[in-house]
């Protein structure tokens, strides 16, 4: 790849088939869909607009994105850096004067009236100028042996082990203070306790994924189990917060004993589809059973967290104490939102700590060893049906206390925060983190949840980024961001591992 | 001998019943069939869960609408040429998206950790699905019924009719025609072969000079092209798509091929008529709102008993 070919034309010829192919994929692929786009009239009547428009402009400029693309990872790097830095400039300023509403957008000649399709372009020519910008880097390296693509490797391993314990306190410290920065309004804690509360989750999840190398799709399950359980709690028998957390907590992880008995001896992909069949039973309950869980409505008036029995309340019941009169404040609505806050850091920090020691405990080991490799464990007297029921519990009781703090928050339930998406959402985080890094698992979360509250505003493409960049993180980096994950103990000190992967 | 006359009666009386839960329940089982292929084969070849393949069904379910409502601006009413169109036209192109996925999401992953390529597929469902919302709308699109109609079965003195529609012999047929045109295709043809001799080894079939990259990529598009007939099949059955319609489906498809032995296409097939037989009589007999639970809860009574479906073959540990 990295070696200049003499004469450029058989590469442009390559590139110049390639775009040709490009040509009829991008045809195939948006003829009906992007050019027909139906309408349902009255009477259920269905009538088409014709938009052939787009789909001849995506079957100039992908074709041409591809041949610039094709160059520069041939090594004829100018011409796809000057055009791919042109576009990127061009259609992102542009997507940006639309997004901002200017008068001046409507003036520029665009393939796209939406600026967002248009950004979508734009983050495709940053793929060109990527490839060209890296054709150039691995020219000025030269040649690289294999040797030396596993030095640059483990470098890597041992980098994002460093960043880890540098970045991990800073984030911590960050944590605490931003909502006493001046960008901390109530608005940006909100989201921020969302973020959190899916580190936490992303960090229970990790015990089962990254630690047991458990394949589990179904684990919003538990979450659901722990937020209904403090629903029930408060309605019912009058329940705070703080009283039923720990029940909520036993709960979960008794739901995932109950279902790991059965299920546990299945391997891999097995496993992975009863959890996901978990989920999705836990959830068309919760939508049925509508005496008890108040069916797809939900069930509302939960009690909200309360300041270990001082309530935020701006007008308390006579004879009783709300949080700013006990204390002698202003009333304001930001005093809940921070407490969520920390209590929420709390919370996740207790599942990162307890992981980081479980860790370091017979039955941590025993889960890393089991994940390397079942038969071996077996051999040596390791449980594996045991010890594979305590990483399932111990996840699923950290997801119960998310849960029942997801209730409390909201003061309000329903199956429709319990779908399969989320479960895909957490292992999304799980593994774009890096599995078992436990500061990749929060950056994954800050990326992943923030990025849709950021782009709240676009709401029709929100989801459509959010895919997108599951995608190309993962492309990116194969390995999640921080991607170290070795053994905490191995017999002969760091050697070089030549398999990488989950095996279960 | 009163009670067997009793029980004969009994009999009587329910099996037109039972016979149109039957009936339903094969037409279901048929369009899962049809998608558990898709899964199982990417499966087996290149050992990931294709999350993706749901969604590619749902494209193919709104290609198929869409060249039935060009059919109709075209003026072209013969039935059977509807139909034709339908299928050429929407398979060809929903294959497209199968090849495209694989090249765009898939294919840079491979050899990487076995959960990157999952993630990966994710991120594309829900992609796809936003892709389509944004270009087709997000309300259901109703599509009225091109065949109707149907032969009486049964009859039963209260008036009770177990009908087989003309629509679902047609689906039935044409599933019991695809899958003997696969299984050649499996067992006879130098592609099948590759296929086979990927699935077992993959750097030794490159090595003996099989195209490794071309045979998955084939596999993609075929598993495409059967989901876009399940999609057509789904258009004309029911006639409601909306961009969520490949999450469910998806779903009991991937159920269906674990059911039967994930890996192996007679036991996709298998699992999907399972499921939508077990779909059927659970709505006809009890709730139809437990049927979901009914089908999860078999997948797991089977698993246990038999870790690795009805028709896998054990795995061989190797240490």
């Amino acid at each position: 790849m990295t070696a200049v070919p003499s004469t450029s034309a058989p590469l442009v010829i390559q590139a110049a088939k390639e775009a040709a192919w490009t040509i009829l994929v991008v045809g195939l692929l948006s003829f009906l869909m992007v050019g027909y786009q139906t309408e349902v009239l009255q009477g259920q009547q269905m009538s088409f607009v014709n938009r052939f428009g787009d789909v001849i402009w995506a079957m100039v400029l992908i074709p041409i994105g591809r041949f610039l693309l094709v160059l520069a990872r041939g090594g004829l790097l100018l011409p796809p850096a000057v055009l791919g830095g042109i576009a990127t400039l061009y259609l992102f300023g542009a997507a940006v004067l639309g997004l901002a509403g200017s008068p001046l957008y409507g003036q520029l000649p665009l393939p796209y009236d939406q600026p967002m399709v248009n950004a979508i372009f734009g983050v495709g020519a940053v793929f060109i100028l990527a490839a060209a910008i890296k054709g150039q880097r691995d020219r000025r390296r030269g040649a690289q042996t294999l040797e030396m693509r596993e030095a640059a490797e483990a470098r890597q391993a041992r980098i994002a082990r460093n960043m880890s314990s540098i970045l991990g306190p800073i984030l911590i410290v960050l944590a605490i203070v931003i909502p006493w920065t001046p960008w901390g309004d109530r608005a940006v804690v909100d989201s921020l306790v969302l973020v959190m509360t899916y580190v936490m989750l992303g960090w229970g999840l990790n015990i089962v994924v990254g630690l047991a190398g458990l394949l589990d799709l179904g684990y919003v399950a538990f979450y659901a189990v722990g937020a209904y359980t403090y629903a029930k709690l408060s309605i019912a028998l009058g329940f705070t917060f703080w009283e039923s957390l720990p029940i909520a907590g036993a709960l979960a992880a008794l739901f995932g004993v109950l279902l790991g008995f059965p299920v546990l001896r299945l391997r891999g992909d097995y496993l992975a589809i009863v959890t996901l069949g978990f989920g999705e039973i836990i959830r068309i309950v919760l939508i049925n059973w509508q005496s008890f869980t108040g069916g797809p409505n939900g069930l509302g008036n939960i009690t909200r967290i309360d300041f270990f029995g001082l309530p935020f309340e701006r007008n308390p019941a006579p004879g009783t104490e709300s949080f700013h009169t006990f204390f002698g404040l202003e009333f304001a609505s930001t005093h809940r939102v921070f407490f969520l806050y920390y209590v929420i850091i709390v919370l996740a920090l207790i599942t990162n700590f307890v992981t980081i020691r479980l860790r370091k405990m017979p039955i941590g080991r025993a889960w890393e060893a089991l994940r390397e490799d079942e038969t071996a464990c077996r051999a040596l007297g390791i449980n594996p049906t045991n010890t594979k029921l305590t990483a399932f519990a111990i996840g699923a009781m950290f997801a119960g206390f998310a849960g029942s703090f997801f209730a409390a928050r909201q003061g309000f339930v329903s199956p429709e925060s319990f779908t399969f998406i989320e479960s895909a959402v957490i292992l999304a985080i799980v593994v774009l983190g890096g599995m078992g890094s436990q500061v990749g698992v929060a950056l994954a979360a800050l990326l992943l949840i923030g990025l849709p509250e950021v782009l709240r505003d676009l709401s029709l493409y929100r989801m459509l980024v959010f895919g997108g960049v599951m995608v190309l993180i993962m492309l990116w980096r194969p390995k999640g961001l921080l991607a170290y994950r070795e053994p905490t103990l191995l017999l002969h000190g760091r050697r070089k591992r030549n398999k990488a992967g989950v095996q279960s | 001998m009163e009670w067997l006359f009793e029980l004969f009666h009994q009999v009587n009386y329910e099996l037109p019943k039972f016979v149109q839960f039957l009936i339903v329940g094969l037409t279901l089982g048929s369009i899962y069939g049809l998608i558990a292929i898709g899964y199982t084969m990417v499966y087996g070849i290149i050992g990931m869960i294709n999350f993706a393949h749901g969604d590619i069904y749902m494209i193919g379910a709104f290609q198929a609408m869409i060249v039935l409502l060009i059919c109709g601006t075209l003026g072209i009413s013969w039935v059977p040429l509807q139909l034709l169109l339908m299928l050429v036209v929407a398979v060809a192109l929903t294959a497209a998206y199968g090849w495209s996925v694989e090249r765009i999401a898939y294919r840079p992953l491979r050899g990487t950790q076995r959960l990157a390529p999952l993630i990966s597929a994710i991120g594309m469902s829900i992609f796809l699905q936003n892709y389509v919302q944004l270009v087709q709308g997000p309300r259901p699109k109703p599509v009225e019924p091109v065949i109707s109609g149907g032969v009486t079965v049964l009859t039963r003195a209260d008036g009770f009719v177990a009908q087989l529609g003309y629509l679902q012999i047609v689906i039935v047929l044409l599933t019991v025609a695809l899958m003997a045109g696969f299984t050649l295709l499996i067992t006879r043809t130098s592609l099948g072969r590759a296929q086979r001799a990927c699935e077992q080894d993959m750097k030794m079939a490159s090595l003996l000079g099989v195209n490794v990259d071309r045979t998955i990529s084939l596999t993609f598009v075929m598993g495409a092209g059967l989901a876009a007939v399940a999609g057509m099949m789904v258009t004309l059955y029911w006639g409601n798509n909306d961009f969520h319609m490949g999450f469910n489906a998806g779903i009991k498809a991937f159920t269906a091929a674990v059911l039967g032995g994930i890996g192996s296409l007679p036991g996709a097939m298998l699992g999907g008529v399972l499921i939508g037989l077990i779909e059927a009589f659970w709505s006809g007999y009890f709730t139809a709102e437990y049927k979901d639970v009914a089908a999860f809860s078999i997948l797991v009574l089977v698993l246990i008993f038999r870790p690795t479906g009805l028709l896998g073959r054990p795995e061989v540990e190797k240490v």
